[in-house]
């Protein structure tokens, strides 16, 4: 299909920890989130953060899996006979070629959230590119219990790539623009992402301006989020994980439904299932678990 | 010696039939659009003029359809289900099981023996069993709509799509392609999906014969084909599905 612009395309990160030197490490891991529209690649030098980076899922997880590395260890000297142990994890975890174990989504998100927002959370929600999971965990990180819509684009990253694309505005600008409205509109009334397309196109005709649009589709959004999280239970302290945990429409919306702020995220929200699983195999390297 | 007429407005067409003495005179189609009180104008005037008739000559106008009120020459409406209904009646008598699928909602209906509904089902929200998923999924195969269907019946082997939702499937049509699946094949793993979604809705209403489909995504053979393995059962067609609500909508007309 012909897009002339990508208004949907958000934008890729790498970083490196610079008060570390993996040298000096005793145990260094590696985990890999293949999703199904980002890829994540996180390496922990002894149980910290030294490098990740955060890639667009290409149409061969394998290859978006050995992308994600490479980029994460761009500038450092690291290569792979370097990593102790690797987890992967996410939508295509079993494809990823040089990992050691699989460990799922949910436990993963829960243990990188707790790293990433501390051990106070309990409840997750994690707004991901073709899912949404509601988690509960305890102090350690642990799951509790959870519940997941991956059956339907409505409430995911892929159903606001679609609006981004339709109303010709950036992804990564949907947040902002969504919140210039003096009130919030009427949500848009249709689940479905296909005929929810369809009247926003119908407001836009009736003369509805951009950010108006986005505004009710942002809040029918939230709405939709916080009846999964609702069934599933809602705790202090709250965070939110995921893509559109970037995105200040949503955010803002879900807290003022929930009348609950969530915790303020440290690092790149996209992090928290790739962390978990770099955590997960720090374990399993101290239970003398070999690659 | 009444001449009603019925007006369905549909997210996709709207179709208006004339009938006389519960005979179809003339018929007439237009894209809906965003002006659906515009469409239900032009497809009026155009069924009109092909049946010879002026407005003056018809007693009753009912509406149906996703977009029943913005046709204003209508005097009454009807549900879709009660248009379904009594038009496939009407067309085919044996039908008492009547399967609607049009571009955004699917319907099962099922009738007895004097054309009275005795239960149904709807879908009206969720794409994925409606007509716009075959749309959506002939767009990703850049395979024009009318093409998908006979496409499907060329398959040399059965593959399953894993998404169910529109927006999803699109990318996995988008893989399937990539990993030089041939189209055929995609094409019936697409119609394969959204004929199992609508056999568990009309499922849920129970089977009874004869089947009738109607509704504009009854000319899609590979839908039928898939319908019909589902249900095993065979599959009834008439000749232009799409009309058939149109058609039930002026009989209601006829009734006092």
């Amino acid at each position: 299909m012909a897009e002339t612009k990508e208004f949907w395309r958000w934008t890729e990160s790498r970083w490196t920890n610079p008060d570390l030197d993996w040298k000096n490490a005793k145990i260094i891991t590696c985990g890999v989130d293949v999703g199904s529209v980002s890829s994540q690649c996180v390496i922990m030098c002894d149980g910290e953060l030294y490098a990740y980076a955060n890639m667009r899922t290409g149409s061969n997880s394998p290859d978006s899996a050995k992308n994600a590395f490479n980029r994460a260890v761009e500038g450092t000297s690291l290569t792979l006979d370097n990593i102790h142990f690797t987890v992967g994890t996410g939508y295509g975890r079993v494809n990823v070629p040089f990992s050691n174990k699989a460990v799922t989504e949910i436990a993963c998100h829960a243990r990188g959230a707790n790293f990433m927002y501390g051990s106070t959370v309990r409840t997750v929600l994690d707004m991901g590119g073709q899912d949404c999971k509601a988690i509960t965990i305890d102090e350690k990180g642990k799951v509790q219990s959870f519940l997941m819509n991956d059956k339907c684009a409505a409430g995911t990253g892929r159903g606001m790539e679609v609006f981004s694309n339709l109303l010709s505005v950036s992804i990564n600008d949907v947040g902002e623009l969504s919140l210039k409205v003096d009130e919030d509109p009427a949500p848009v009334s249709s689940t479905c992402v296909v005929f929810a397309k369809s009247e926003a196109t119908g407001l836009l005709r009736a003369g509805w301006p951009t950010e108006k649009v986005l505004a009710a589709y942002c809040l029918a959004m939230a709405q939709r989020v916080v009846s999964l999280l609702e069934r599933n239970g809602v705790q202090p302290d709250f965070a939110i994980t995921g893509g559109i945990a970037k995105n200040v429409g949503i955010v803002s919306r879900l807290e003022r439904l929930l009348n609950l702020k969530a915790l303020k995220p440290k690092y790149d929200t996209q992090l928290a299932g790739a962390v978990g699983a770099a955590l997960f195999a720090k374990a399993l390297v101290e239970k003398g678990k070999k690659k | 010696m009444m001449i009603t007429a019925g007006v369905d407005i549909g997210n996709k067409f709207t179709k208006v039939v004339i009938v006389k003495d519960g005979k179809i005179v003339s018929k007439a189609m237009e894209l809906t659009g965003f002006d659906p009180a515009g469409a239900a104008d032009k497809a009026y005037a155009a069924a009109l003029s092909e049946g010879n008739k002026a407005r003056g000559d018809v007693a009753k106008v009912v509406a149906t359809g996703a977009g029943a009120g913005e046709a204003k020459f209508a005097d009454d409406v009807v549900t879709v289900v009660g248009a379904d209904a009594k038009g496939a009646f009407a067309a085919f008598p044996a039908a008492r099981t009547v399967i609607d699928v049009g571009a955004e909602e699917g319907r099962a209906i099922r009738i007895n023996d004097s054309g009275k509904i005795v239960d149904f089902a709807i879908n009206e929200k969720c794409a994925a069993g409606a007509g716009s998923f075959i749309e959506s999924m002939a767009r990703a195969l850049e395979v024009p709509l009318e093409e998908m269907g006979p496409l499907a019946l060329k398959a040399d082997k059965s593959i399953a799509m894993n998404a169910q939702c529109v927006v999803f499937a699109e990318s996995e049509v988008v893989s399937l392609v990539h990993a030089k699946t041939r189209k055929e094949n995609i094409s019936k793993a697409v119609h394969d999906a959204i004929s199992a979604r609508v056999v568990s809705m009309v499922r849920r209403i129970g089977v009874e014969k004869e089947v009738l489909m109607i509704g504009g995504v009854a000319k899609n053979v590979g839908f039928v084909k898939g319908l019909s393995d589902g249900l095993d059962a065979k599959v009834n067609i008439l000749d232009e599905p799409e009309f058939v609500s149109a058609f039930g909508a002026a009989l209601a007309a006829a009734e006092e």
